[in-house]
């Protein structure tokens, strides 16, 4: 096999002051693969999904994406950081779908979509908008684009916020535990896009405590504890026959 | 629910028809028709006096509109807008520098704000206007040098006292406003791959813009009656025209009212146009049609009771 990873990292280490959060974390991802990732609440899980994208740094270890070095260029094998700009210019080959929505309340469901394409990448206004259109079309939400979010339910807003991060056309999309904060009756609604964008090929990393969507549309499952990944392999298999008494103490308090 | 006793409640009681409806006696607020009394005695009191005083209001409406006046009323105006203008711009740049990760840059923002907002406005502007006293001439590296006393006039000298000294008030109001703004809608910007600079010209200050406007509506009305500070360095607004004319015919309090009846409309304006901003800045917070006080309201200084 010679594909390029999507996501690779590499013994990665993260510590908030005394707290070690990430504590050596190697895993990868390859293109196309749906990864979800569970664990207990401060296991790390959240914080490893936005060490990838460098909206948090890590300590030590290497972490890739789509084999690139994440925040920073290797030159004569010595780490350079990256400057913001070059640090945004990666940032637009992912897309991240945050637990708390963070859709632009001055801006419609419309004009958050197009609001990346136009200004970072300087596409024109009608092929943007002609592409919004559709990607409000593919999560449910055609009819509402000239609503603003204070106006849209938590499922219709994670929708919205899903579309707005597809404009962008990612290569990998990265999920913070997107259904965490809706209703129960919102979070089928989630997670059928979820399903369509896994199905569409997606590369795509899920934190999440949605087990039957793991089992359903994952193609492997990570079971994170203390920083450290206790155990991975096809969904099934790990809920089935889980090897390690933490993961079979985490599923039996959440299935 | 059976179990527990609990049934729902018939849709409609036979005998509804029958319940009276409350018939109570009210609260008597007394407090009120004492207050009021006091209130009409007051007015009354000071308008006889008014009356009574030794002002010819004839004047005082006479010199409304003459040339003078309006020059004046013209300058405060410009100055004010100019002067609050700067000050907005220098708000938002030391604001953003206050919040830096660089420590020496965040210094040079609190050192902008504790130098300017401390020390008197009126002494900042005389010493804008005798800076010839101690810097003969400006040179710029390149460009040319200017004797100072024909750079700074009493124009510049408001222009850059009144500006600088609100920029250090535009400061803190701009930093309270950024710092209302979530930061999950930082992060969010950045996940879309905007710069620093895009994210926070296109998502955090538009949001930080409800918060900033109200106060920055309020430092505008102080501005306009500031500005007639500028009148110590000779610079020709609206209380200086006033005085000329009163220097002259000796109708001191005749011509103040005649600047404070312009005075209060430049302030009434700006509050209707406070108002305006606020409703346009409150897109998508309160829904489609952002609500915000009524003019007389706003005018009157009234709140309503549940108006944060």
């Amino acid at each position: 096999m010679t594909v390029m990873p999507a996501v690779s990292a590499l013994d990665v280490r993260k510590r908030y002051g005394q707290v070690q959060v990430l504590n050596g974390i190697d895993l990868e991802v390859a293109p196309g693969e749906v990864c979800c990732v569970i664990g207990p609440s401060g296991s790390g899980k959240s914080t490893f999904l936005r060490c990838v994208n460098h909206l948090e740094k890590i300590d030590a270890g290497r972490l890739q994406v789509n084999g690139q070095l994440v925040g920073y260029r290797e030159r004569n094998g010595m780490l350079h950081e990256l400057r913001e700009r070059e640090i945004a210019a990666r940032r637009r080959e992912i897309g991240m779908v945050f637990q708390r929505f963070n859709l632009f309340p001055h801006m419609t469901a419309l004009e958050n979509v197009m609001e990346a394409p136009r200004r970072v990448k300087g596409e024109a206004k009608d092929v943007v908008r002609e592409r919004s259109t559709r990607l409000l079309d593919r999560v449910g939400l055609g009819a509402r684009g000239d609503a603003y979010p204070a106006q849209l339910s938590g499922g219709q807003q994670q929708r919205v916020a899903i579309a707005r991060a597809l404009a962008m056309e990612p290569r990998l999309m990265l999920f913070d535990e997107p259904t965490s904060a809706l209703d129960p009756e919102l979070v089928g609604e989630v997670l059928d896009v979820m399903r369509d964008l896994a199905a569409s090929g997606m590369t795509m990393v899920v934190v999440t405590h949605e087990i039957a969507f793991a089992r359903e549309a994952g193609d492997t499952l990570v079971f994170l504890d203390h920083g450290v990944i206790v155990e991975s392999g096809r969904p099934r298999e790990v809920l089935a026959r889980p090897r390690h008494d933490r993961t079979r103490a985490f599923l039996s308090k959440v299935l | 629910m059976e179990e527990l006793g609990i049934r729902p409640a018939a849709a409609t009681p036979p005998d509804r028809e029958r319940v009276p409806p409350i018939r109570a006696v009210p609260v008597r607020h007394y407090g009120r028709w004492v207050f009021l009394g006091v209130l009409v005695a007051a007015v009354v009191l000071l308008a006889r006096a008014f009356s009574g005083a030794d002002i010819d209001y004839a004047i005082t409406l006479r010199h409304l509109t003459t040339a003078n006046v309006l020059g004046g009323l013209v300058n405060t105006v410009v100055i004010s807008v100019l002067a609050q203008a700067v000050g907005i711009a220098l708000g938002v740049v030391f604001a953003v520098m206050g919040m830096s990760r660089h420590a020496e840059v965040r210094a040079v923002s609190a050192a902008y704000v504790w130098l300017f907002r401390g020390t008197p406005v009126l002494v900042q502007l005389l010493l804008w206007y005798n800076l010839s006293l101690v810097v003969s001439t400006v040179t710029i590296p390149g460009l040319g040098s200017w004797p100072t006393n024909q750079l700074i006039t009493p124009f510049v000298a408001a222009l850059l006292g009144l500006g600088i000294n609100e920029g250090a008030y535009m400061t803190e109001i701009v930093r309270a406003g950024i710092q209302s703004v979530d930061r999950g809608q930082t992060e969010a910007a950045h996940a879309l791959g905007m710069s620093p600079l895009l994210t926070m010209r296109r998502v955090v200050l538009p949001q930080a813009m409800r918060v900033i406007v109200p106060p920055t509506g309020n430092e505008f009305v102080s501005m306009l009656k500031l500005s007639s500070l500028a009148y110590a360095i000779q610079y020709g607004e609206l209380l200086q025209s006033a005085v000329k004319i009163y220097s002259n015919n000796l109708a001191i309090v005749e011509l103040l009212l005649t600047v404070s009846i312009w005075y209060l409309v430049l302030t009434s304006v700006a509050t209707v146009f406070q108002g305006l901003l606020e409703r346009r800045y409150s897109r998508g917070v309160t829904g489609v049609t952002g609500s915000s006080p009524s003019l007389r309201a706003r005018l009157l200084g009234l709140r309503t009771k549940g108006t944060p």
